[in-house]
């Protein structure tokens, strides 16, 4: 089967939907590559690295289109390119469908297939084919530098002969793919990065790539499924308001990546924000593509406010690093095309029980899929705390059905065993004293054990072990007369005995709590 | 003087609960301990000096008791006695000094088990003395028949505990075959034991001879030893934690126990903070698991081997050496390792430790990750690698670090297999499906150190051996590491 990699038409697209490294495993997969001529250069990519790559590059676009079994592409094919496809061949490109629905109609018309790489679910198994995580993370390295290159100052602190530099201070909002890979450009670059999300889960991930991560003290977790964040109460959105407002007078460059899907990104910078910003300061808007989080974006656009606040809302980020962006979309599709060629023989097989295929495949055999058939698993990844939890309760609650209740059940018999006992017999009253005792032992011991470090059982087991040796005051009462009574005999190798287990077991257990360093 | 007693046997019983209260942490868990020692002072302190002032006219725990009726034995403390009394106090206090300054850290499960069965062998003891020494007289009805009934009940539960730990430190050092042993109807054998039991402790509270009742006491003192070791017999290696635990609670009954028949407060509240200790221990255990408690204690899971590889395809595995191991170990940023009983078996624990010293020094991030169920004891992974002299803080349990893997480079599993099998999560037909195991497969690559291709304790095959991103890299956990060891440093070494 032929593959074909056409120029793309849209302005100022630089990249390109296979590279001469992914070329290769294409080839790999049995198919032939066609590309067209040209269509690397935005990205430094020549049409003799394309042929020495192993593809036929194509002059004749017209040609190229027509012969084609699967087409790849960035942006969506346009109407007139679908026209230019043969029927049953198949397009792999972003979609975004919700706004392309004529363009799907006309391509179902046409009986060709689309491929949206924007609908891949985020399951662990089909990170290698995520595109759009390949791309925000570009974006996010791309907003710093944006950011760096209108920034009048360093990056990075320093002290000179000539006077210090205080470090930049760098505000990122959001923390997902984006968010985390701008954390970590600004990072490199020396900056102070702090980041805020309002999914909790992700605070260990932005310390790992070594910002503080800002909170609000309303609890309320922004785990939404798909590993997006969900809308937010009112009462958290005004609290986290009022961290942005103090934030914008104290930081130099805010970076915000804010989205919830299907809704026009957040307002988070307010106008007001913007003014209270020291002049020469930035804001990159990685949303602007859906509106922009700060007021004053123009999307599409880079400009600066009244009070000198240079504010960047390009829509194009990705392809402002053509090269690096068309080799990461190169290896999302091949590792795709990877999984829908399983006999590696240039033959392409739709299986649409695959939940990828399913979801992603959004025109097929001139119908339109779209929307598709709801996610069944929850997402295991970027959901990490939600589906890790959720998982557990249920099981624990059984388990606690299972486990718990025969504990339970025992010592409950236990008890009434031995109150009824006492009853039956007249026990005097010292026994239910003795009984009362028990009892309360038995629940502080329960209080008390739970809240003992797991690390620190075997200790527990060995400390336990000596205290139950306190037997010995049993052995040490019995021993009244002379010493060749049987009992007494008796009870002084029971004293041994428990004097073994008492002076062993506090021994080893301090030997052991010894050895535990920090 | 009684009053003297009973507040300073009050005090021991709070020293033991801050003692317990005081494992909760590590900066705090060896004041724990002394608290523990001291409390422990006090009460055998007290005990001696009741024992000395005690004077003529009723034996020690009589007085204690102000229901109790004297009895017609000789009073106060005989030279004889107080020698023997101290002799036994010496000598098994040295005997303990001796055993836990020799005992080796991989060997503290076998330590563990067979102090239980002195816990037991004590209860079992104390209980007949008791019995020999006061024997009820014909006019005690009320109280005589319960007091029987708690030495009774004492005598048992000790019985069981002294061999059902023996039992346990034989299968822990290999004297026993760690196997379950299943004798056909075993449920019967336990069911006939405990009712014999029943049968001959109700005729020991009716039997007004003395000669009658020390047989049956002894009769009884044999069924229980009996039924001790035959439920452990039953209980395969791999659920040891659980056995070992369920012992250190029924020691603790044991004592309670006693407690009652002597009508001591203190052995009472002892008792039952032990007991209810080990109880929990048991149940986190199963828990790790997914298990219930009954399936473990009535044995069976260890030794048979209930599903091989179900589709029965032989499937390929990789393999990898110890040089390329050690290059992927340098070249990632996190690298967990998970160690298992396999490890404690090879002694591992130190070469593991300078592995993870040479990681750190070339700033990758290594840490530990601990099942519960790791080895042969609750916490025993802890103990092993605080040995080897790890920082705690690098070692994470289960539920702290199982969200890390997915951006882990290398996972090293060392003699583990079971906890770390997927087969658990995503294969309803495993018979240890449910079980809460380490996602050790989202890592970018998984290098298992293993002997062969065998199965773990379970039987259960694991699919994590034949994933894309998992290597085998095998021979005995010991000589495995210390080859990955040599090329670390090789490759790390400046040249």
């Amino acid at each position: 089967m032929i593959i074909a990699i056409p120029q793309e038409c849209q302005q100022g697209e630089c990249r390109v939907a296979a590279t001469p490294l992914s070329l290769n495993k294409l080839l790999k997969l049995g198919y032939q590559v066609h590309v067209e001529s040209n269509a690397g250069q935005y990205s430094s990519l020549t049409n003799q690295s394309y042929s020495q790559a192993g593809a036929v590059v194509q002059v004749d676009a017209d040609q190229l289109w027509r012969t084609a079994d699967v087409v790849l592409k960035l942006q969506p094919p346009t109407l007139m390119e679908i026209e230019r496809m043969k029927a049953g061949a198949l397009a792999i490109s972003f979609l975004w469908p919700a706004s392309n629905i004529p363009l799907m109609e006309a391509a179902a018309a046409r009986g060709v297939s689309l491929l949206a790489m924007d609908r891949i679910p985020r399951i662990s198994r089909a990170q290698k084919m995520d595109a759009l995580s390949s791309m925000a993370n570009i974006a996010g390295y791309r907003a710093v530098i944006e950011a760096a290159g209108a920034f009048g100052s360093f990056f990075t602190g320093q002290i000179t002969a000539a006077g210090k530099v205080p470090p930049a201070k760098v505000l990122v909002i959001g923390a997902g793919v984006a968010g985390l890979s701008a954390i970590g450009a600004a990072r490199g670059l020396g900056a102070m990065v702090r980041a805020f999300d309002t999914r909790p889960a992700v605070k260990d991930q932005v310390k790992s790539m070594g910002a503080e991560f800002l909170e609000v003290q309303v609890e309320e977790s922004g785990d939404g499924v798909g590993g997006y964040a969900k809308e937010m109460s009112p009462e958290f959105i005004r609290a986290e308001m009022d961290l942005f407002a103090r934030q914008a007078r104290e930081v130099d460059i805010i970076i915000t990546t804010a989205l919830v899907p299907g809704k026009p990104a957040p307002k988070l910078i307010t106008a007001d924000m913007v003014r209270s910003m020291k002049s020469g300061s930035v804001i990159v808007d990685l949303a602007a593509e859906q509106g922009g989080n700060c007021e004053l974006t123009r999307p599409g656009e880079k400009y600066q406010t009244e009070n000198r606040v240079h504010i960047i809302g390009f829509v194009d980020f990705p392809s402002r690093l053509p090269t690096q962006a068309s080799n990461l979309y190169g290896n999302n599709i091949a590792n795709l095309l990877s999984d829908m060629t399983p006999g590696s023989d240039g033959n392409l097989v739709i299986d649409l029980n695959d939940q990828v295929i399913r979801q992603a495949l959004v025109v097929h055999q001139g119908k339109v899929h779209w929307p598709p058939p709801p996610l069944e698993t929850p997402v295991p990844k970027a959901a990490g705390l939600v589906a890790i939890s959720s998982g557990p309760t249920a099981m624990d609650r059984s388990l606690e059905k299972t486990s718990r209740s025969p504990w339970l059940w025992l010592g409950l018999g236990f008890v009434g065993a031995l109150l009824l006992i006492g009853l039956v017999f007249e026990a005097p009253p010292g026994f239910v004293q003795r009984m009362t005792v028990f009892v309360l032992a038995c629940l502080v011991g329960y209080q008390l054990i739970w809240n003992v470090a797991p690390a620190l059982h075997t200790p527990l087991m060995s400390v336990t072990n000596a205290i139950s040796g306190i037997i010995l005051i049993g052995g040490i009462l019995q021993m009244t007369g002379d010493w060749y009574r049987p009992a007494v005999l008796l009870s002084a190798v029971a004293v041994l005995i428990a004097t073994i287990n008492v002076a062993g077991g506090f021994l080893v257990t301090h030997r052991m709590l010894q050895m535990f360093r920090k | 003087m009684q009053n003297l007693v009973l507040l300073a046997w009050l005090i021991s019983g709070l020293f033991f609960i801050i003692s317990l209260g005081g494992l909760s942490q590590h900066q705090s868990s060896r004041r724990g301990n002394l608290f523990g020692m001291l409390g422990m002072a006090i009460a055998v302190a007290a005990a001696i000096l009741w024992l000395f002032g005690s004077g003529s006219g009723g034996s020690a725990t009589d007085v204690l008791d102000p229901n109790g009726q004297a009895n017609t034995s000789v009073g106060g403390l005989a030279l004889g006695t107080a020698i023997v009394l101290m002799g036994a106090l010496v000598v098994g206090g040295l005997i303990g000094t001796v055993l836990a300054a020799r005992v080796e850290m991989t060997a503290m499960p076998e330590l563990v088990a067979i102090l239980h069965s002195f816990v037991g062998l004590a209860a079992v003891l104390v209980g007949v003395s008791q019995y020999i020494g006061h024997p009820p007289s014909a006019n005690e009805v009320g109280d005589g028949i319960l007091h029987l009934g708690e030495t009774v009940v004492g005598v048992f539960i000790g019985g069981v505990t002294f061999t059902g730990s023996v039992v346990a430190w034989g299968k822990l050092c290999g004297r026993v075959s760690s196997k379950s042993m299943l004798i056909k109807g075993r449920h019967y054998v336990n069911l006939g034991v405990i009712l014999a039991c029943i049968v001959f402790a109700a005729g020991f509270l009716v039997t007004q001879s003395t000669a009658i009742g020390v047989s049956l006491l002894v009769i009884i003192t044999l069924l229980s030893f009996v039924l001790g070791a035959h439920l452990v017999m039953a209980i395969g290696g791999a659920d040891m934690p659980v056995v070992v635990s369920m012992l250190n609670s029924y020691s603790g009954w044991a004592a309670a126990a006693t407690g009652f028949m002597l009508k001591i407060d203190l052995l009472i509240v002892t008792g039952a903070l032990v007991g209810s200790s080990g109880a929990i221990l048991s149940y986190i255990m199963c828990r790790a698991m997914n298990r219930s408690f009954w399936s473990v204690i009535l044995g069976g899971f260890g030794g048979e081997v209930a599903v091989v590889a179900s589709d029965g395809q032989t499937r390929k595995h990789h393999t990898t050496s110890a040089l390329e191991t050690a290059r992927w170990l340098l070249e990632s940023s996190e690298v967990i390792i998970v160690p298992g009983y396999g490890m404690a078996v090879a002694q591992a624990q130190h070469p593991v430790r300078e592995i993870c010293e040479i990681l750190k020094q070339r700033g990758v991030k290594a840490r530990f990750a601990i099942h519960p169920v790791a080895g042969r004891l609750p916490g025993h992974m802890n103990v092993l690698l605080a040995e080897a002299n790890v920082p705690y803080d690098v070692v994470l349990e289960m539920d702290e670090i199982n969200d890390d893997f997915p951006h882990t480079g290398v996972v090293l599993i060392i003699g583990a297999n079971d906890i770390v099998n997927p087969g658990a999560q995503d294969d309803p037909t495993s018979p240890i499906y449910g079980m809460p195991v380490l996602e050790v497969w989202k890592a970018e690559h998984v290098v298992v150190l293993k002997r062969s291709m065998a199965t773990g304790y379970s039987g259960v095959d694991n699919p994590l051996f034949y994933l894309d991103n998992t290597s085998m890299l095998f021979g005995d956990a010991k000589s495995s590491v210390d080859r990955l060891l040599q090329e670390l440093k090789s490759l790390s070494a400046p040249r």
